[in-house]
């Protein structure tokens, strides 16, 4: 099983190998709310998982952690065996320094639910501007990637666009594609499709699956769309007040939950 | 009455310094402003409080005592001199830029935190998002501001005539002194200073222009009236280029 729930909780839980993410007692507080508590779990290579639960519950706070946009206040994060905010030096673990914290990073990419394009770049530069300037690329190289992905998106004749010029579903694509453009191990998706209007919303999720599908990107997925989680999911995780209170595989979490307040949850909103 | 013999000996070179010290002083000030404004939103305290004093010192400071400072002052403490141009391009530089830095700050604050998440998200190192993603995105918003303090700075020229830069004010004084014609002497440098200060808003109208279709806003053609009325993202930035023409 790819994901180990609060109630086993081990302080020195022995290290696979498959492991790409890593959570061990991790805590995050916001003042006197605790958004994540003593919070352990992992997520193997390759899997795909979805993060279900009320709001406030800690699930965006997972995928803000894992993009360091938010710091925990204590616990260890690994990502495909390195601590993402600790370095260790002479056998102990300090903070680690922005281009460590950087290294780690880029085998991560992230989709927001507000796409957040550059809207002072056209479209394939969006694409292209962090491949050439982070990862090094030369401009043709990374504009043969955008090309390719822009054409997995359908969006192969926007590329000239300025993303102001966009629908919300064709900017959300811009950004998916402006992700996998990085060529990340684990993929984020933070309610990829809470801000776009109905009519958009199939198009972008049919995209996610078939990436989903096509790839061996680990994906970790923030999401209300019940039906996508159960065609995606390897494992669900419910979360409630900054714990998981029951995970598996999507079939019996959707199905035949345990715990009550799953069955609440979802009861209210299927 | 002046004679054409004065003019081109005295006032055309003054325009020239004139011109010249705007320009100086504009660079300097800039960078100031740049420099100052993004440290200030450093993650560092420290940084932040080193960028916010020179802020709040600058702020505070005459302009005009400065560059008496700088002319008189400093040969008296260190034994050597900057060339009175230099004295006074540096005092308007620093204290125009201090002005500056605080458009920048809030230019770039401005800039919606979701960038910086997504900047972050790409992996890109922070002077990377300031260059490639915040300064970009926040420079249309500094135009209009900016043009203000770049007329500001152009009158504030004149000051330099009074620690001995033979700019356009000094010749005018110097005219007067000789001829006693203040009236048409002064009228005329009015005349010079507003013609300065219109050709500066034109100028960075049309760097506006510019800038706001780099960010997608609205790229602007120099189409016709009939045209530009069809299109209603062409009049929303027309509007707000006339805006900011009027201010200055």
């Amino acid at each position: 099983m790819s994901t180990t729930p609060d109630s086993t909780t081990d302080k020195n839980p022995p290290v696979d190998g498959s492991q790409l993410i890593r959570f061990d007692n991790v805590t995050k507080r916001f003042g006197d709310n605790v958004v994540l508590d003593d919070l352990c779990f992992d997520v193997s290579s390759g899997k795909h998982v979805t993060l279900i639960g009320p709001s406030g519950s800690g699930k965006t706070t997972i995928l803000r952690l894992l993009m360091t946009l938010v710091e925990p206040d204590s616990g260890t994060v690994k990502v495909s065996g390195d601590y993402l905010f600790h370095e260790e030096r002479n056998g102990k673990l300090e903070p680690a320094g922005e281009s460590h914290i950087r290294e780690v990073r880029k085998n991560i990419g992230m989709v927001f639910q507000q796409f957040n394009l550059f809207p002072n770049m056209k479209v394939i530069r969006n694409i292209t501007e962090a491949p050439v300037h982070v990862l090094g690329l030369s401009k043709e190289e990374a504009e043969s990637r955008a090309r390719e992905l822009l054409e997995l998106v359908g969006l192969t004749e926007h590329i000239d666009k300025y993303p102001s010029q966009l629908s919300g579903g064709q900017q959300q694509r811009v950004a998916i594609a402006r992700a996998l453009a990085m060529r990340p191990q684990i993929l984020l998706l933070d309610e990829v499709t809470s801000a776009l209007d109905p009519e958009l919303v199939a198009g972008v999720l049919d995209l996610l699956r078939d990436i989903a599908r096509t790839t061996d990107i680990t994906m970790l997925c923030v999401t209300h769309e019940m039906n996508f989680a159960r065609d995606i999911s390897d494992d669900v995780l419910m979360f409630d007040a900054g714990k998981i209170i029951e995970s598996g595989p999507p079939e019996k979490i959707f199905s035949e939950p345990e715990h009550e307040r799953t069955q609440q949850f979802l009861n209210a909103i299927l | 009455m002046m004679s054409w013999e004065f003019f081109r000996e005295w006032f055309l070179p003054g325009i020239w310094v004139t011109i010249q010290v705007l320009l100086y002083s504009t660079v300097l000030a800039a960078i100031v402003a740049f420099t100052v404004g993004t440290l200030r939103t450093s993650r560092f305290w420290i940084v932040r409080f080193l960028a916010g004093t020179y802020f709040e010192i600058f702020r505070g400071m005459s302009a005009l005592i400065f560059m008496f400072w700088m002319a008189f002052a400093v040969p008296l403490m260190l034994g050597w001199q900057f060339v009175p141009l230099w004295s006074g391009t540096l005092a308007l530089g620093m204290t125009y830029g201090a002005y500056g830095s605080e458009i920048v700050r809030g230019a770039l604050a401005a800039v919606p935190a979701a960038q910086r998440e997504a900047g972050i998200a790409l992996s890109f190192t922070r002077m990377q998002r300031l260059r490639r993603i915040e300064i970009p995105q926040a420079w249309p918003e500094m135009i209009p501001p900016f043009n203000n303090l770049l007329i500001e700075l152009m009158k504030g020229t004149a000051l330099v005539s009074v620690i001995a830069v033979a700019d356009m004010t000094f010749a005018g004084n110097l005219l007067r002194l000789a001829t006693n014609e203040s009236a048409p002497i002064y009228t005329l440098l009015l005349v010079l200073y507003f013609l300065l200060a219109f050709i500066l808003t034109r100028l960075m109208r049309m760097l506006e222009r510019r800038a706001k279709a780099g960010v997608g806003r609205a790229p602007e053609k120099k189409n016709g009236i009939l045209t530009r009325k069809l299109s209603g993202r062409g009049e929303s930035a027309q509007a707000s280029a006339q805006t900011a023409g009027g201010v200055g």
